[in-house]
């Protein structure tokens, strides 16, 4: 008996079994699998829905809802994984301070701009057109990383942590400071060189649109196409959650995170240098940002430096939208807000046969989901289980 | 030597004058306890032990090491360890995590960790059964036990408990000041603090009465008991 109690704490106190390990990382991964299904699913049984009662006046429609339908699930995966790696820094600095740094925007804008200024060296020099593009991608998320992620702990050392107990304004309006005086910046240095103010992103070529099938709808058949470069945004915000998964919630440094997160006190009773996880928190969520931005620059193809305002406030939506604080729920809050907004701006022209332009009012429709949402599930998608502190 | 030491500390929250110049010595070995009422600076004098809080004035001494400069994180390091009031139980850590987390100084993947983890259990067998679980739907008793073994898990010299009575039922009060005892006998020098002056005063070998953030009495646990202000004070006998 005792034998037996013995064997079974040392297999729960032991190493953590591959499986176990497999199933953190992976657990929250199925989670925005889920999200991603069901949300796609639920729009497009609404779009078929709207198109069947209108059929009678309009007996085309179904036919050029479900023609467009495809693109428009590819575009909210682009928008929504857009969202959902800017809503990981919000929602992690929240995490862990209470605090909404609102220049995370700005930091996304900088590692675009970082890219461009990438893109513009190689195309200058003549290495662009010869380069693979896979090492392209990899160089230009790389260096967007590595910039963002050193400024966002650059503004968290100089504008933030010496306001740290201040009332809980004081570094609101400091991170609105900083926001502004990053975006004057990078626009004083991107008119002073060869970038200029709206940059170009220039990339190697990625090859034709990939065909993934024909759909056999009335006259002639149409082709189903996947971008290159909405691929390529795709694969690697993907690979980036599941990394960020994995280092939160698989490896020391992730508990130490959440630990933080949850009781920072506490931690530093533990021995966990709490400035040391701050500052890690925002290298881990400005390089995200800084990735998305130069994922969001070569899929765009321009960039200037007031382009982190709009995503910025759209994946802090985003993260509120899955439950502030809830690194799982960023990522759901950031895939769903990005469905809304394609349904909306590709559909609401067409059912209401032009009288709105859908891609006008697609924040306006995103927005007002948003607000009914959070009427109803306050506390966001997932929910931050928040046990005040006592 | 003293262990820790603590001269003439005096701290403050913003502009309240908390500690009004405690000095205090634990020996190497000893259960120490510090009483008072509610307010009287009982945790403020832990917090500013565990580096939580920086004095304004005065000196406290590890192992003859100056420490009131060094922050929270180092403190720990060199064998100080807290089990602080109300628990402070990571609520959406398992419980096997919150002890990883008293472990985050040494290697998970060591004997010696195995070996704290089953000293853990031994002590406390109602956390063995409840490894996976999260620290917040425990209940009061548990959170108490799984905030000391927290505590151990860092291999400390020191234990700073404070309050582990809080808010606990009679019978497993009497089952921490067991296991504190018990603590205590495998090398563990514990300064605790507590409002139930009589259980702590039956465990303690010397005692220090607070009052308004200064010390009012010091003496051995035996003495404080049968001292007629204590006894009004402190321990409800007339």
């Amino acid at each position: 008996m005792a034998a037996e109690v013995k064997a079974q704490a040392s297999s729960s106190s032991g190493q953590r079994s591959f499986t176990e390990v497999l199933r953190t990382v992976f657990g929250p991964v199925g989670q925005l699998i889920l999200f991603i299904v069901g949300s796609a699913l639920a729009l497009s049984l609404v779009v078929v829905l709207l198109a069947l009662l209108q059929i009678g006046a309009r007996p085309d429609i179904l036919t050029r809802a479900l023609t467009i339908l495809p693109q428009v699930i590819i575009d909210g995966l682009v928008r929504g994984f857009l969202f959902a790696s800017i809503a990981l820094g919000y929602t992690m600095v929240y995490g862990v301070l209470e605090f909404i740094n609102f220049a995370h925007g700005e930091i996304f804008m900088v590692g675009g701009v970082v890219g461009a200024a990438v893109s513009l060296f190689l195309a200058s020099s003549g290495l662009l057109a010869g380069m693979p593009g896979l090492l392209f991608v990899i160089l230009v998320i790389a260096v967007g990383m590595v910039v963002s992620g050193a400024l966002a702990v650059t503004v968290e050392r100089v504008a933030y942590r010496p306001l740290r107990g201040a009332p809980r304004l004081v570094p609101l309006i400091s991170a609105i400071g900083v926001s502004l005086v990053l975006q004057d910046l990078m626009r004083l240095m991107m008119t002073n060189t060869p970038l200029g103010f709206n940059a170009r992103f220039n990339t190697p070529d990625f090859g034709p649109p990939i065909r993934l099938f024909e759909m056999n709808l009335g006259a002639r058949p149409v082709p189903v196409i996947l971008p290159p470069k909405a691929l390529i945004f795709i694969v690697a915000s993907v690979l980036m959650l599941i990394a960020l998964n994995y280092l939160v919630n698989a490896t020391r440094l992730g508990k130490a995170i959440r630990a933080t997160a949850q009781d920072m006190p506490t931690a530093s009773l533990m021995g966990i240098n709490v400035n040391q996880i701050v500052a890690l928190t925002f290298l881990i969520g400005g390089a995200l940002g800084g990735a998305a931005g130069a994922l969001f620059g070569l899929n765009v193809g321009t960039v200037n430096p007031y382009m982190g305002f709009i995503p910025g406030l759209k994946a802090f939506t985003a993260a509120v939208l899955g439950g502030i604080g809830n690194i799982t729920g960023a990522m759901v809050g950031g895939v769903v807000l990005g469905f809304l907004e394609a349904f909306v701006a590709s559909y609401l022209s067409l059912f209401t046969n032009g009288a709105f332009s859908g891609a006008a009012y697609a924040d306006i429709a995103a927005f007002s989901i948003l607000i009914l949402i959070l009427i109803f599930r306050p506390s966001g998608l997932l929910g931050e289980a928040t046990t005040q502190k006592v | 030597m003293a262990l820790l030491e603590l001269k003439n500390v005096h701290t403050y929250y913003g502009k309240i004058h908390a500690l009004k110049g405690v000095s205090i010595t634990v020996e190497k070995g000893e259960i120490v306890t510090l009483i008072g009422s509610n307010g009287a600076g009982k945790s403020t004098t832990l917090r500013t032990i565990s580096g939580l809080l920086t004095p304004r004035g005065g000196e406290v001494y590890f192992s003859g090491q100056r420490i009131d400069k060094v922050p929270a994180h180092e403190i720990v390091k060199l064998g100080i360890a807290q089990a602080p009031e109300g628990r402070r139980i990571f609520p959406r850590l398992t419980v096997l995590e919150n002890l990883e987390m008293g472990a985050y100084l040494h290697s998970t993947r060591s004997q010696a960790y195995h070996d704290d983890l089953e000293r853990v259990f031994t002590l406390f067998p109602r956390l063995r059964e409840r490894t996976a679980q999260k620290g917040g739907t425990l209940s009061g008793g548990e959170q108490q036990m799984l905030a000391i073994g927290r505590a151990l898990m860092t291999r400390p010299q020191v234990l700073l408990l404070d309050e582990p009575s809080m808010g606990l039922a009679p019978v497993l009060v009497e089952q921490i000041f067991e296991i504190v005892k018990t603590i205590n006998g495998q090398g563990t020098t514990v300064l605790l603090v507590e409002q139930n002056a009589l259980q702590a005063l039956s465990i303690a070998n010397r005692g220090y009465v607070l009052q308004s953030g200064a010390i009012v009495l010091e003496d051995s646990a035996q003495a404080l008991r049968e001292n007629e202000t204590v006894q009004k004070a402190y321990l409800g006998l007339e």
